[in-house]
């Protein structure tokens, strides 16, 4: 590693920036494709069938098919869209989903930028694809697609709230908004992961209710099943993406995917432990490079637990009805995430005031 | 929602009937002369099959040629007007032939007896000259069926609606317009249902032959 | 940049906003939408997400059944019926072996009669659960339809093994039915009751009991009692709306008298009770199954003194059977040469739909989804 830093001398933090660019361009395409088979071979399994087979073993290589499918196909600009701004929605959809990427910590060393703000900025750019998808709809000048939109609007916006005052209790808890260091507290055994530690040490035995209760407004960020109102295909045939075509449409499909894996990730650095493996010293006999690899190993592994429920979950429940989604944010999340909010921030002062 | 014996309902419809019922259906009609089904599977006349293509592009299909055989007039009396039927024979408890005005007077009786509206249709009688429009009720409880059957003259008179009464009846009643050009007075929507929007040609009627080419 | 100053401005956002606050914008539902099941067209006002006005559009798929009838000989029309109600094949092609018997007074024999109520209650229960499965895919369960499709399998195979189609079956003869049953069948329907009854209980557990299904579902398209009497509501519609009418009980035909069941009711009105009523159906129907194979008659399962050209004496005549949807009515008027002089089809589904326009008033889009899933439409049934 440093033979590659002497190396390139000056022009390292160049190389490193160009590096976890097409690294994460990679991962979150690629990791896009094979959730698709993933999506497709839980779903056969919950079903009772075999899924994808035919391309490849156990239709390993389907995702590859169907992306050069998306990619040679045409994209279709219907005569009463308002084309720019049809043009620019996907594009807006993906890139605020892959700028996510950029603080998220994979590993002590795999971090591409550590900023003190690093969960603010995931909040600020995941809160960008409801304009995206609003863009989305409203330019396709189809009366579906403006359905849609309009519940991604009312829907993000009710579940943006309840999200935002659950990490503001881990806030709270942890002293600080960079990602990097709110993983590193979680080190050692697994009680110290946040959603343990706020039981034993007393500072918000609630955790695991803001744990829930981020995993729903996840849910409903990503318009997941059962809250996937705005492409609701029993309703409204496609949603917001009613009209789009080719990779148009493939690039919204990337982004839901990737979504997923930027919720999931957060939830995993912020409640779960991040790369911390939650055994203790037990591994302290590995060397660096080996402790890395186990520690990707341990993120990854419950970044997949979480996904396979959030799959779980799409291809077991019915679909929410509007007014149901609604009422639970503002009758159920909010002031269950408000009251945690505030036994927290009593239980944090209390010590300080003896 | 108790349910009226057939006995009560036959002598509530007894002031709605008809004086006179004319014998129908008809008895068998002769054997064809010129037997040429079996070639022709489409709907069209064996008589009238010759002229068809030529008559069909002109302007009225009501002149088209009337299939010759027509039954003769039947000797049985004539049945009576409010009958009490074997329901193992006929799947009717009661049948019931009423005049024209007093369609809606049965359809209200039928109403406040909590029957159900089953079905209206309509019955071409070319030979007679005449149209007949079936109404048909089932009781959901009992179980009791009950037809009323109103004939008019086949192209002059109309029957009035009873969309009103059992909402239901809109549907049906668009519907048979639709088969046999029957005008419902009074009907809030006669416009083609199954048929094509812009249909203009009543297939079940007996002189139909084929709808008008494009 | 352009500047306006403040009426210029209110002038331009007065005529942008044509409508004014009771904006409406018409929706076309179908004839090719996921949750039309084919091609039926629902025209809706729609005021944001508030249906205003509801009105159907259908024919997309008429084929003059009635008209065929009359250019068919009474055996010729029999395949026809089936395919009205494709799911409900058996009791339809029932309907009409059953009034060509009643008019040209054919007996059938015991046996016979036993076969098709066996059979008809197999062709239910399949029909129930393709109804229930794609329903529940409707409102976004997307796994359900495939165990439905998976026990439904079941009963394709049993019917293909005694006549050989799998959807459209022709079984009913007139004066009995085309074949006989055979062992394999026997055994077949006979294991076939306790998995299903296992079958249900797990539906029952996942499905039914779900909460998000229940949200949907209760309080949903009220259809009220006079409402069904006055558009003639029939089948699980009625049942689910505190009426026990059953054309099987309160019109019995074919061997049903001989056989103990009962109708399932519920007085809720709303989508719940009907999908309620459809899955307690599917227990009645495997009752009737179990009683019906244990007391299966021997002897012929055809009348054979029936004429190969019926000529049918003249006379109207009916005869109802309840479907899977409900209430099929046959009118046969005869003019006593081997070719009805008219037949009218009266359909289950036509009926239930015609509330729609009246019920779908008021709802928002999604529950007007969940209120059509719960009529249970096959649109070839209402087109004909």
């Amino acid at each position: 590693m440093s033979a590659i830093i002497d190396f390139c001398g000056p022009w390292w933090p160049w190389v490193r920036m160009l590096l976890f660019l097409v690294g994460t361009a990679a991962f979150a395409g690629l990791n896009a494709a094979y959730l698709v088979w993933c999506e497709r071979k839980i779903a056969a399994f919950v079903q009772r069938r075999p899924g994808p087979m035919e391309v490849g073993p156990q239709g390993l290589l389907q995702p590859i098919a169907d992306a050069a499918k998306l990619l040679a196909k045409q994209m279709l600009t219907p005569p009463a869209v308002d084309t720019i701004l049809y043009r620019i929605a996907p594009v807006a959809m993906i890139i605020p989903a892959l700028m996510c990427f950029v603080v998220l910590p994979y590993g002590d060393a795999l971090m591409p930028t550590r900023i003190d703000l690093g969960l603010l900025v995931v909040f600020a750019l995941s809160a960008f694809n409801v304009i995206s998808l609003m863009l989305a709809g409203w330019s396709s000048n189809n009366k579906y697609a403006i359905i849609s939109s309009a519940r991604v609007v009312s829907q993000n916006v009710a579940y943006e709230i309840p999200m935002l005052l659950t990490i503001v209790t881990v806030i709270l808890v942890t002293g600080t908004t960079d990602l990097g260091t709110i993983v590193g507290q979680q080190g050692g055994w697994f009680w110290n992961w946040n959603i343990l530690r706020g039981i034993w040490t007393l500072a918000n035995p609630l955790v695991p209710i803001s744990f829930l209760i981020f995993f729903i407004c996840m849910l409903a960020e990503t318009n997941r099943a059962p809250f996937d109102l705005a492409e609701a295909e029993s309703e409204l045939v496609a949603g917001s993406f009613t009209e789009y075509s080719s990779m148009g449409f493939g690039l919204f499909f990337m982004a839901e995917y990737v979504n997923i894996v930027v919720g999931c990730s957060l939830a995993t650095v912020i409640f779960l432990g991040g790369w911390q493996t939650g055994l203790g010293n037990l591994l302290s006999f590995l060397p660096d490079w080996a402790a890395a690899f186990v520690g990707l190993g341990a993120f990854f592994a419950k970044l997949y637990a979480m996904i396979f429920v959030v799959m779980w979950i799409r291809w077991t429940f019915p679909r929410t009805q509007f007014y149901g989604l609604l009422n639970l944010s503002w009758k159920v999340l909010i002031p269950v995430a408000l009251f945690t909010l505030l036994l927290s921030s009593i239980l944090v002062k209390l010590p300080n005031l003896f | 929602m108790s349910s009226p014996t057939v006995e009560q309902l036959a002598a509530a419809l007894a002031p709605l009937a008809v004086d006179v019922v004319v014998p129908l259906p008809p008895p068998p009609p002769p054997p064809k002369p010129a037997p040429a089904r079996p070639v022709a599977p489409k709907p069209a006349a064996p008589a009238a099959d010759g002229a068809a293509p030529a008559a069909a592009p002109a302007a009225a299909p009501a002149p088209a040629p009337a299939p010759a055989p027509v039954a003769p007039p039947p000797p049985p009396p004539p049945p009576e007007p409010v009958q009490i039927c074997d329901f193992a024979a006929r799947g009717v408890h009661l049948e019931a032939v009423v005049r024209r005005d007093a369609v809606v007077a049965s359809a209200e009786l039928m109403r406040t007896h909590g029957f159900a509206m089953d079905t209206i249709t309509g019955l071409d009688w070319m030979a007679q000259g005449l149209m007949e429009v079936v109404y048909d009720y089932f009781h959901p409880l009992s179980g009791l069926r009950v037809a009323i059957r109103c004939r008019l003259a086949r192209d002059t008179e109309d029957v009035p609606t009873i969309s009103h009464i059992f909402q239901g009846a809109n549907w049906h009643e668009r519907e048979t317009h639709d088969f046999f050009g029957i005008r419902f007075a009074g009907h809030p929507n006669l416009t083609p249902f199954l048929l094509p929007e812009d249909a203009t040609y009543h297939p079940l009627r007996k002189d139909f032959s084929g709808a008008p080419a494009e | 940049m352009l500047l306006l100053n403040k009426e210029e401005a209110l002038a331009r956002v007065a005529a942008h906003h044509v409508g004014g606050p009771n904006e409406t914008f018409v929706l076309n539902l179908g004839p090719q939408h996921p949750a039309t099941h084919g091609v039926l067209r629902v025209k809706l006002t729609m005021d944001g997400e508030y249906i205003r006005k509801a009105e159907c559009v259908i024919g997309y798929i008429h084929r003059m059944h009635e008209k065929m009838g009359e250019n068919r000989t009474c055996a010729q029309f029999l395949p026809n019926t089936s395919r009205l109600d494709y799911l409900s094949a058996c009791q339809y092609t029932h309907a009409w072996t059953g009034v060509v018997e009643r008019a040209c007074k054919i007996e059938v024999p015991q046996r016979a009669e036993y076969i098709r109520v066996i059979t008809s209650e197999l062709n239910r229960i399949a029909s129930h659960l393709v109804g229930w499965g794609a329903w529940v895919m409707d409102l976004g369960g997307l796994t359900p339809i495939l165990y439905a499709f998976d026990d439904r399998e079941k009963i394709l195979d049993l019917m293909e093994g005694i006549c050989g189609a799998r959807l459209t079956y022709c079984y009913y003869r007139v004066g009995g039915v085309v074949n006989d049953i055979d062992d394999a069948f026997i055994q077949g329907a006979k294991a076939f009751v306790p998995y299903m009854r296992e079958r249900l209980k797990m539906y029952k557990d996942f499905v039914t009991d779900n909460v998000i299904l229940r949200k949907r579902l209760e309080g949903i398209g009220i259809i009220d009692q006079d409402m069904c009497l006055r558009y003639g509501a029939c089948g699980p519609v009625i049942r689910g709306s505190g009426i026990a009418n059953d054309t099987r009980k309160t019109e019995p035909y074919s061997a049903y008298k001989d056989f103990d069941f009962d109708i399932p009711v519920y007085n809720e009105c709303d989508s719940m009770a009907r999908y309620l009523v459809r899955m307690d159906e599917m227990e009645q129907s495997l009752r009737i199954i179990e009683q019906a194979l244990a007391k299966l008659p021997e002897g012929p399962f055809i009348n054979p003194k029936v004429p190969k050209l019926l000529k049918v004496p003249a006379g109207t005549y009916t005869y109802a059977t309840e479907a899977g949807r409900g209430r099929f009515l046959v009118r046969m008027v005869a003019d006593g040469s081997d070719k009805p002089y008219r037949v009218k089809l009266r359909t289950p589904c036509l009926s239930n739909l015609s509330l729609a326009e009246e019920v779908c008033e008021g709802m928002i889009l999604p529950d007007a989804i969940a209120f059509l899933g719960s009529l249970d439409l096959v649109i070839p049934d209402i087109d004909r």
